[in-house]
């Protein structure tokens, strides 16, 4: 198995820049991110963007491992993207996350 | 039928409510047939972009379909365009459609929304005032839009801004007349509809509020609106936004109760136990106001009911009762409404900055019973949503947490 881009690890914010259960936004290269940390603390991210239209995710609520969408309640799992129904069919891209010290750490291919 | 599983279930009315109750059914399960019937030429396909996106898109707006013609295959559900059910026969447990064919029915679900009312004043006709409901609609409307062009716009609601906003971002002129002394009466508070207001003249909309219309006039050259104050207003176009009329006349035939909309019970039943209701067509009673009976015109209440008949429809007592949600967009400013506003005797406001206010509407003994915002929808949406879940749990927040900007809401939920 080869690997053809090597992951690159982006530094989002600060651990504690989420509040638990919550979500930030993360701009980075032209493309916005959502940060997420879990009631279990720990760390995911998505693209910022909801699959129905173009609303930014972290404006929205996080309910234990569920993003729901400010405009018109769609539902995704952030830990894998999937969404979970009317009106969003379509899966969020979900990327790696590392915690290095009290840093977050976004892995982009 | 009653009590045994039903083999073959007709959904009428191929829109929001009744695409999702036929996803449902089969989400949970059921193999019988699924049959839906619509008067529409289109696979079902979501209203709200219609006085938004699809006007000001630079290309004729396409369907947003709900269910697409492959998905519709997919999952085995019968779909019948342009076709118009005329008659029920509860005795026999058959439709009649349009034409004269006959299909037999287990189970009903009436899904026929609602109509946009008509104008019935000297001059207006379907031919030269035109309303805004489908798809067909929007694409002849949005023909009209173009720089220069003129618009009147009757009626100060949702449907008559959304689209105010729209002539606007297309170059068209507005003019906009409201009989009522201020805009959206019936639904928003006063101190939300004057910021909305307000924008909308920033944007170079005429709002001709406490205005009647006296008669309408149309020649080849165009249009003139004669106003109570005496004013003609000369247009190209004229939309009529005044309201929508339940689609109950299928029902009424039938013998069904009905109370403003098809009444059904907490169930969605209708009277008929295999006869059930869902989403604008309907009148339900709601738990969460004392029982109250009402009629819910809102994107979210259709696909919810849907969800509920499909259940309901499968035999389990679904008791519907969700926070009534309604969100409207006027050029980047959204409005949400959670609850019903008209239940409170209190308001408090929460201040989110120079352009977003959110009030939260309490009852006599301290309940919130909802919660109304006007602003970005970054701003707003997510209080609205904390605050549909406080109204949802009866819950009876502090004052003045509900009216300081640092408090989470997220917080008074825990509590
Ligand atoms: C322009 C517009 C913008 C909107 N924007 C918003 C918004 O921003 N936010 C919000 O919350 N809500 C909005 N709504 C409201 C929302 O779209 C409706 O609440 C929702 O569509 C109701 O779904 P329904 O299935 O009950 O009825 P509908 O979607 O109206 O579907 C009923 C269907 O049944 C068909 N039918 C009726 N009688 C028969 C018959 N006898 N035989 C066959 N077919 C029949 C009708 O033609 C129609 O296709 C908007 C509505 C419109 C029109
Ligand atoms: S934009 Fe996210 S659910 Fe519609």
């Amino acid at each position: 198995m080869t690997t053809t881009t090597a992951t690159q690890w982006i530094e989002a914010c600060a651990a504690d820049d989420i509040d638990e259960e919550d979500v930030i936004r993360f701009d980075h290269d032209g493309r916005t991110y959502a940060i997420y940390r879990s009631p279990d603390d720990e760390y995911y991210a998505t693209d910022g963007l909801c699959t129905h239209e173009q609303i930014h995710l972290a404006d929205g609520l996080v309910m234990d491992h569920i993003i729901e969408c400010p405009k018109h309640n769609g539902r995704f799992d952030y830990r894998t993207g999937q969404a979970k129904g009317a009106p969003v069919c379509v899966n969020l891209k979900t990327y790696p996350v590392r915690i290095d010290g009290d840093k977050v750490l976004l892995g982009l291919a | 039928m009653r009590g045994s599983r039903p083999e073959s279930i007709v959904v009428i009315g191929a829109g929001e409510a009744g695409a999702r109750a036929a996803m449902a059914l089969r989400e949970q399960g059921f193999a019988g047939r699924v049959t839906i019937i619509g008067d529409e030429p289109h696979a079902p396909y979501e209203r709200p972009p219609l006085s938004k996106a699809a006007l000001t898109d630079e290309v004729e707006p396409q369907a947003a379909f709900i269910l697409t013609p492959e998905r519709l295959a997919e999952h085995a559900i019968t779909h019948r365009s342009d076709t118009r059910v005329l008659a029920i026969d509860r005795d026999a447990h058959r439709i009649e459609l349009a034409g004269g064919e006959r299909i037999a029915y287990d189970r009903l679900l009436l899904a026929t929304g609602a109509s946009a009312r008509r104008l019935s004043i000297d001059g207006a006709g379907p031919d030269n005032v035109q309303t805004l409901r489908t798809l067909d609609e929007a694409r002849a409307l949005r023909t009209r839009l173009r720089p220069g062009s003129h618009l009147a716009i009757l009626g100060g609601g949702f449907i008559g801004l959304e689209l105010a906003a729209a002539a606007r971002a297309r170059g068209a002129e507005v003019t906009l007349i409201e009989l009522a002394p201020r805009l959206l009466a019936r639904a928003v508070p006063a101190d939300l509809a004057a910021i909305i207001a307000r924008r909308h003249e920033a944007e170079g909309v005429r709002l001709l509020t406490g205005t009647g219309i006296a008669s309408i006039e149309t020649d080849s050259t165009g249009h003139v609106v004669s106003l109570s104050t005496g004013e003609r207003v000369v247009c190209d176009a004229i939309l009529a936004g005044i309201g929508a009329i339940p689609e109950t006349g299928l029902a009424e035939r039938a013998g069904l109760a009905i109370d403003n909309g098809i009444a059904v019970d907490e169930r969605l039943a209708t009277n008929d136990p295999d006869i059930f209701a869902a989403g604008d067509c309907c009148s339900f009673p709601h738990a969460l106001y004392g029982g109250r009976r009402v009629r819910l015109e809102a994107w979210r209440n259709a696909q919810d009911q849907g969800n509920a008949a499909a259940t309901n429809l499968l035999g389990g007592s679904d008791a519907y009762e969700a926070v009534p949600w309604f969100w409207s967009d006027q050029y980047d400013i959204t409005l949400q409404i959670a609850g019903l506003a008209d239940e409170g005797s209190e308001t408090v406001t929460r201040e989110l900055g120079d352009d977003a206010r959110l009030d939260f509407h309490l009852a006599n003994d301290g309940r919130l019973v909802a919660a109304s915002a006007v602003g970005p929808n970054g701003k707003i949406a997510r209080d609205v949503r904390l605050a549909e879940m406080l109204i949802a749990r009866r819950a009876t927040p502090d004052r003045a947490a509900l009216a300081a900007p640092a408090v989470k809401l997220k917080g008074l939920l825990a509590g």
